[in-house]
């Protein structure tokens, strides 16, 4: 995975609560064997008339909002199935950056996997950055990784918490399995006590 | 030691390697793949040159894409086929067993229930699959959770996960629930209670009286609800309604080996005192038959109820929800949900396939038909389970009233095979998620227990399935 540390740009304001996976990447499209080629059907009924044009009265199909990488959104953004097409729609369609008020676990946990950041601020500051987004149209901000920081292109600014691991991880592109796999004497020395201990655990061999 | 969780006993016996400041490496025992969510994670192994670790831990199933229609004809829709194909390929290769379209057909079925119906699910256990509803399986008292594809990846490299410890929610019911209400109802009723993100960080542990006198089937559908509150895993201790369901499984222990288990699961409980970070209580006896009536599970109201009115609503953001929520499926605000009319039935899904809800359905089907105006269909879960069904009788109660009876599979659950809703259709589901488009784009989706799909399949509406005789002989 490619590193992450910062992340400049327009933001988008999508004033929506518990957006579900089956929104912002329906099922018709989980049909590809690869991790790419999703990126266009993100938010697909909703982005797109049924003769598949675009949908004017979306919120990210306005003009001002091309090129946006920065998806600023409400509560329990991701709810719904584990499908981790949906941060690759994210991701491909151009987001590296989620600020909301709170995720869904699995979606969350998959953005780390997809360098995409997912970032939890508090309620009233999610609804200050609304209320500057709707002020100025394009209003950007720089999500900074490392510093935890988010600022405005007006100056404004306010920090963010973030698990260290999940940050290192992030900030240096880690791969999680070799990183597990360093530690895979442990795993043979975990086996070998656990298959005595919890032998029925193991499914029989069945012919 | 001090008093332990259910919750903290299944984790610490399974910690591989711990250090300060990581996520605790975790071992799996058991790691079930769909088609869906594991061709990009097989990629990825061969791409890095990885094998599969535990292949002998590793269960697959189609079951997503698969049709619900005559088996002896190909597969339609060549992007399914293509992804089914996948997967038996990556099987074969990998050395995985597959329990799919061709390959050890009859014991395919949905991955949530071909776990159980096979005994790979057993209490104490650490239970994958990349796919949400895993948490159907802490219904026996295991630890079960839903994981991405580059966690499924993770799984199949290293038979371990990183994880993170959740905190622990405690959902007691309390009492006796009444007459023609069902555990869907208990678990809609926890949802609308205390949201969809109510458990968000968490795993939940169901206990209480009323829980403790769920069937092993009934404590499925509970448990497979939690995510629909945003619990990672949701879990009930193992007793004997778990021991007895277990026995004599294919993939159970047998003899000595099924005792010295037995011992161990029987210390599979919270202890007295042991610390929850939040516990919410309810009443069985106050819950009566659900339906829901908007865009997500937690939009749920009961049976003698009306759809709610945005204007009642105080917090912005509710109300907003309400609104749209309403606007998409086609309803207005007061009406009285008996009166909302239904096109489609779907008895189905992980949530309610089992031989338990088919016979619940077809208690009230019985004799019965179909309204003319509805178009039902019953899926099973399992091929298992449909044998088992037909042996009752239960296909032709269901044919002879005017249902489909199906072959197993997700079907119209989430419509990834031909099995869907057109715009503006309105279905009386067995399902778990009513989001919009989840049943077909425009579909409308309103989750009910089967018996309360099959009355509203038999007069064209939503009825209150405590007036009906439920208690019949099949
Ligand atoms: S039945 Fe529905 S919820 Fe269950 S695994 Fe299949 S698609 Fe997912």
């Amino acid at each position: 995975m490619e590193p992450l540390e910062r992340v400049t740009g327009i933001v988008a304001p999508f004033d929506r609560m518990n957006v579900d996976t089956d929104q912002i990447i329906p099922k018709q499209f989980l049909k590809r064997i690869e991790r790419t080629g999703f990126g266009e059907f993100l938010f697909f009924d909703w982005r797109f008339n049924e003769d598949g044009t675009l949908n004017p009265d979306f919120e990210l199909n306005q003009e001002h909002l091309e090129g946006a990488n920065i998806l600023l959104t409400s509560h329990n953004f991701g709810s719904g199935s584990s499908r981790e097409h949906a941060p690759w729609a994210l991701r491909e369609y151009g987001f590296q950056a989620i600020i909301a008020p709170s995720f869904a676990d699995i979606f969350y946990n998959n953005c780390f996997k997809n360098a995409i950041l997912p970032v939890m601020l508090s309620e009233d500051i999610v609804k200050e950055l609304f209320a500057k987004t709707d002020e100025k149209k394009g209003y950007q901000l720089t999500v900074d990784l490392d510093s935890q920081t988010i600022t405005g292109e007006d100056g404004w600014s306010a920090t963010f918490d973030i698990d260290p691991f999940k940050k290192r991880s992030l900030l240096e592109g880690l791969d999680d399995i070799a990183h597990s796999l360093q530690h895979e004497s442990k795993i043979d020395e975990y086996e070998i006590k656990h298959a005595a201990h919890m032998k029925w655990a193991t499914p029989n061999q069945v012919q | 030691m001090s008093a332990r969780t259910l919750f903290d006993k299944i984790w610490q016996s399974h910690v591989v390697f711990e250090e300060e400041g990581q996520p605790t490496l975790l071992y799996i025992d058991l790691h079930l793949v769909h088609e869906v969510t594991s061709p990009q994670a097989f990629e990825g192994l061969r791409l890095s040159d990885r094998m599969v670790r535990r292949p002998d831990l590793t269960f697959a199933t189609q079951d997503h894409n698969v049709p619900t229609t005559d088996r002896s004809i190909p597969v339609e829709d060549p992007i399914s086929a293509k992804q089914m194909e996948v997967l038996r390929q990556n099987c074969e290769e990998f050395g995985i067993t597959l329990f799919g379209l061709s390959i050890n057909a009859d014991l395919q079925g949905i991955v949530h229930v071909i776990g159980p119906d096979l005994g790979l699910t057993k209490p104490g256990m650490t239970i994958v699959c990349g796919d949400s509803h895993t948490s159907t399986h802490g219904a026996f008292g295991s630890l079960a959770f839903g994981i991405g594809t580059s966690e499924v990846e993770h799984v199949l490299a290293t038979q371990c996960l990183r994880q993170t410890r959740p905190k622990e929610f405690e959902i007691r019911i309390e009492g006796e629930r009444g007459y023609g209400v069902s555990a869907k109802d208990i678990i809609l009723n926890i949802i609308g209670h205390i949201g969809t993100a109510g458990a968000t960080g968490t795993v939940v542990e169901y206990r209480g009286s009323a829980i403790e006198a769920l069937t092993m089937e009934e404590r499925m559908t509970v448990c497979n609800m939690s995510i629909e509150a945003g619990a990672r895993a949701g879990m009930i201790a193992p007793d004997k309604t778990t021991f007895e369901y277990v026995k004599g499984r294919r993939y159970a222990p047998e003899g000595a080996e099924y005792e010295s288990a037995l011992s161990e699961w029987k210390e599979l409980k919270t202890d007295p005192g042991a610390h929850f970070d939040k516990t919410v209580t309810l009443v069985a006896d106050k819950i009566v038959p659900q339906v829901s009536w908007g865009t997500n599970p937690g939009m749920v109201t009961g049976i003698t109820d009306k759809v709610p009115d945005p204007a009642d609503i105080e917090d912005e953001n509710n109300r907003k929800a309400t609104v749209s929520a309403l606007e998409y499926m086609g309803l207005k605000p007061g009406t009285p949900i008996q009166d909302i009319k239904l096109d489609r039935v779907f008895i189905g899904s992980c949530t309610n396939s089992r031989v338990r809800d088919l016979t619940e359905a077809a208690k009230v089907v019985k004799g019965k038909k179909v309204a003319p105006s509805v178009n039902a269909m019953v899926v099973p879960g399992s091929q298992i389970i449909k044998l088992q069904a037909e042996q009752l009788g239960l296909d032709k109660i269901f044919k002879e009233a005017g249902f489909e009876w199906r072959e197993s599979g997700c079907s119209m659950c989430l419509g990834m095979n031909p099995d869907i809703l057109m715009p503006g259709e309105r279905c009386a589901s067995t399902s778990n998620r009513n989001f919009e488009g989840r049943q077909g784009k425009g579909g409308r989706t309103h989750l009910v227990s089967p018996a309360m799909a099959a009355a509203a399949a038999i007069e064209g509406h939503f009825v209150d399935v405590r007036n009906l005789d439920l208690d019949k002989e099949i």
